[in-house]
């Protein structure tokens, strides 16, 4: 570069990529943007405006760029913002706990089953509690599955019981005896005020005091859990958002397999 | 009427409504020989009794266990409250009281005559019925002094705060930026308790309780902006679960003025029983008839489990059901909100075609029904920037066949119950779209033969070819074989079968013929 000029990039923003100091990417390496949006209870004026660029500010953005004013109501006011963030981080030191099985599609695992269990997969899942949310469940166990990922009930090697929504947990811990489950599976759609932590945990404490906790592998799904949050509450494995048919089946098979050739 | 886009065969479709007719009439007659709880405490609130015991519990429940307890439930309980007040010359409300205290045993009073009786509850059930009325008349009067109807699709919009006061905040919200319909989504778990909580409440989760004062104090607040703003809020809750009379009763009251009410939902979602959901429907319906109260039938659910292109008919099939289930029960086809939704996924191709027939042959089957359109849900997936999208093409669908009562997509739906902005920005995407293809609709007609005939061929023939065997089977072995939403229900399963008993000899609801003669006005 002959002179400053031309020089239409900010000089000091070094492009090359770095993993110890990650930062969002917009159009160029390391230049932070972000877009946000959030309503402040304030009139739409541009105090109202000063008032969400010190928002942004405050969040760690450099040059916050409000975008967008807009009034929803009397004392309501809608800002889209953008700018960079100032904050970075080491990519490298994060460790996540995932479940580590690699996932296997439907044939797959039918055939896994047939050579190293020789018999149905037992599976008993729903949506438990005061839940009445079947499409997570529904996704995982209905012979159509979800985007193209066929559900449990289609498995010639898993024999599927999907109890639908609002089980009683005491009612589908009954249910598995029954059947002679080796998986449980839940389901939890509503998380309003965490209220699915409770009964996710409160399904783990029953299983306990009936002492049939170690008898079957117990998973929970939907789209506010993780793995990390259902091994915390005491789960074999957890499934969230991007998580499919192939992979609870692809864990439960295996570490079925595994529990037995202990 | 207009001439059919779709080139259906309404001969067909006049086939499929009688299928239709003789299934619910056969299902009539079973519904005329039963009771139920439900129905019982229903009756006992339109006749003026509210509040609760010392122990939370709802006057009318406490009635209706005492005289379960007794084995006396299948005289009715207006016989044996109208019984007490000639004995003791109370009110209901006192009868209730006492015998909420153990102060009196309603069955071991003497028995009075049916003359006498009747002529006790008489001037009590007429001023309940007026009571009705003239909430019915104050709705009238409002509309027809703000400019009449609107036209064109009616916004629907939801507030699921769990808590009252912070749901009025918000839907006023809502009403200021457009909408014309505010539904409060009940708290989950609501549809299975066998009473209706007292009192306004300020927790729930991902809902908030339906109670007769938070009915109130939403309809207050929705008059209050409606002034201001000199047009109509409509206010829905939900007549669904064990209480569905119940809820008709207590909205009948406050002036509500939308109410979910399927006459199967609750036994496919909810696994009500069969038996328990039938009977309580039809008395639910008789009293939202009489109120002008427009019901919203759930058909739209079926597509949450089953697949929205191959159940295409089923849902047809059930909107013909509920329509001859709400004919019996008085309710007139423009309270018909029948129920259809915007599920087919994304990646197939010509969806939209699909949706656009189905909702224009819904639109045509069903010419005086305020057609209620429910927006993309199961395909909406966290990608709010495509959900957007997904609820424009939701939205071009309702203004190019006219359906009524339009329920917003919201981007963040499958995230978290939407934020004022999230309102807003469906309100507008809402707006502009209704706007800029205001009359494309009528501009439009579809190709002879085209994907989109044919389509609706399709899913009519197979709804009649349903209804029939429908017809052969009756509607229980029907539920019990999971023709609908893929669910299968047994006839004695379910919750709430302990609340349904037979009629005896001399049993009589004072309320159910005036209010099956329908609309209050008439």
């Amino acid at each position: 570069m002959s002179s400053g000029l031309y020089q239409i990039r900010d000089k000091d923003l070094d492009t090359t990529l770095d993993l110890t100091r990650l930062k969002p990417y917009g159009d160029t390496m390391n230049d932070g943007k972000v877009q946000l949006s959030f309503t402040l209870p304030i009139k739409d004026d541009d105090k109202g405006a000063a008032a969400a660029v010190l928002m942004a500010q405050k969040m760690g953005l450099a040059d916050p760029n409000v975008a967008l004013r807009q009034k929803l109501d009397e004392a309501f006011t809608f800002y889209v913002v953008y700018g960079s963030l100032t904050h970075s981080i080491n990519y490298n030191e994060i460790v996540v706990q995932t479940v580590a099985d690699e996932a296997m599609d439907m044939h797959e695992t039918d055939e896994f089953l047939k050579e190293r269990l020789g018999r149905k997969l037992v599976v008993v899942g729903a949506s438990t509690g005061t839940d009445a949310h079947t499409v997570g469940i529904d996704a995982i166990m209905n012979r159509k599955g979800f985007a193209g990922h066929y559900g449990l009930e289609r498995y010639e090697m898993v024999e599927a019981y999907n109890l639908g929504s609002q089980v009683p947990n005491e009612e589908f811990l009954r249910k598995a005896a029954e059947v002679h489950a080796d998986v449980l599976l839940v389901s939890q759609t509503v998380t309003q005020k965490d209220v699915h932590i409770q009964n996710l945990t409160e399904l783990i404490e029953l299983a306990e005091a009936e002492g049939v906790r170690e008898k079957y592998i117990f998973c929970c799904g939907g789209a506010r859990v993780t793995h990390a949050l259902a091994k915390e509450l005491g789960y074999d494995a957890g499934f969230g958002a991007g998580t499919y048919a192939d992979d609870v089946a692809t864990f439960c098979a295996k570490e079925l397999v595994r529990r037995l050739d202990k | 009427m207009l001439e059919s886009k779709l080139n259906l065969d309404f001969k067909l479709v006049e086939e499929a409504r009688a299928h239709a007719s003789r299934v619910a009439d056969d299902t009539q007659r079973f519904i005329d020989g039963c009771t139920t709880v439900a129905v019982e405490r229903t009756i006992c609130r339109l006749l003026g009794i509210d509040g609760v015991d010392a122990s939370d519990v709802p006057l009318p429940n406490v009635v209706v266990e005492h005289l379960m307890d007794k084995g006396a439930l299948p005289q009715g309980a207006a016989f044996w409250i109208g019984n007490a007040m000639v004995e003791t010359g109370k009110t209901p409300q006192e009868i209730a009281e006492a015998v909420a205290k153990d102060e009196l045993e309603l069955t071991a009073l003497p028995t009075h005559s049916e003359d006498e009786i009747h002529a006790a509850l008489d001037p009590i059930v007429q001023d309940s019925l007026a009571k009705i009325r003239t909430r019915r008349k104050r709705r009238e009067d409002f509309i027809a002094s703000h400019g009449g109807e609107k036209q064109g699709p009616w916004i629907y919009l939801i507030v699921a705060t769990g808590n009252i006061y912070e749901d009025v905040v918000q839907a006023t919200a809502a009403a200021r930026q457009g909408a014309d319909v505010i539904a409060v989504i009940r708290t989950t778990g609501q549809s299975l308790l066998d009473y209706v909580p007292y009192g306004a409440t300020t927790e729930g989760f991902g809902g908030t309780y339906a109670t007769q004062e938070n009915f109130r104090l939403m309809r207050e607040a929705m008059d209050k902006v409606g002034e201001e703003l000199g047009r109509y809020i409509r206010v829905c809750n939900y007549c669904s679960g064990l209480c569905m009379p119940e809820i008709a009763a207590m909205g009948a009251f406050e002036g509500l003025d939308v109410m979910l009410n399927d006459a199967l939902y609750g036994i496919l979602f909810r696994d009500i029983n069969m038996q328990r959901t039938l009977i309580d429907q039809s008395f639910s319906r008789a009293i939202n008839a009489y109120a002008g109260v427009v019901i919203n039938t759930g058909e739209d659910n079926y597509l949450t489990t089953a697949d929205a292109v191959e159940e295409a008919h089923t849902v047809l099939a059930s909107q013909f059901l509920n329509e001859a289930f709400a004919l019996r029960a008085g309710l007139p086809e423009e309270q018909m909100g029948l129920g259809h939704a915007f599920e087919i996924d994304p990646d197939v191709e010509n969806g939209f075609l699909y949706e656009l027939a189905q909702a224009e042959m819904a639109r045509e089957i069903f010419p005086n029904a305020p057609l209620k359109y429910m927006p993309p849900t199961k395909f909406m997936t966290g990608n709010i920037f495509r959900g957007h999208v997904q609820d424009a093409l939701f939205n071009m669908v309702t203004i190019l066949t006219n359906q009524k009562i339009h329920l917003l997509g919201m981007m963040t739906e499958a995230i978290h119950t939407p934020f004022l902005s999230d309102r807003f920005l469906a309100i507008q995407n809402a707006q502009y779209i209704f706007r800029t293809m205001h009359d494309l609709g009528s501009e439009i007609v579809f190709k002879e033969g085209g994907i989109m005939q044919n389509r609706a061929a399709d899913v009519l023939h197979k709804a009649t070819d349903l209804l029939g065997q429908i017809e052969q089977l009756g509607i229980f072995e029907t539920l019990e074989r999971g023709i609908f939403a893929d669910i299968k229900r047994p006839r004695d399963g379910g919750k709430g079968l302990d609340g349904v008993v037979n009629k005896a000899a001399g049993y009589f609801n004072p309320f159910l013929e005036p209010m099956m003669k329908g609309g209050a006005g008439k």
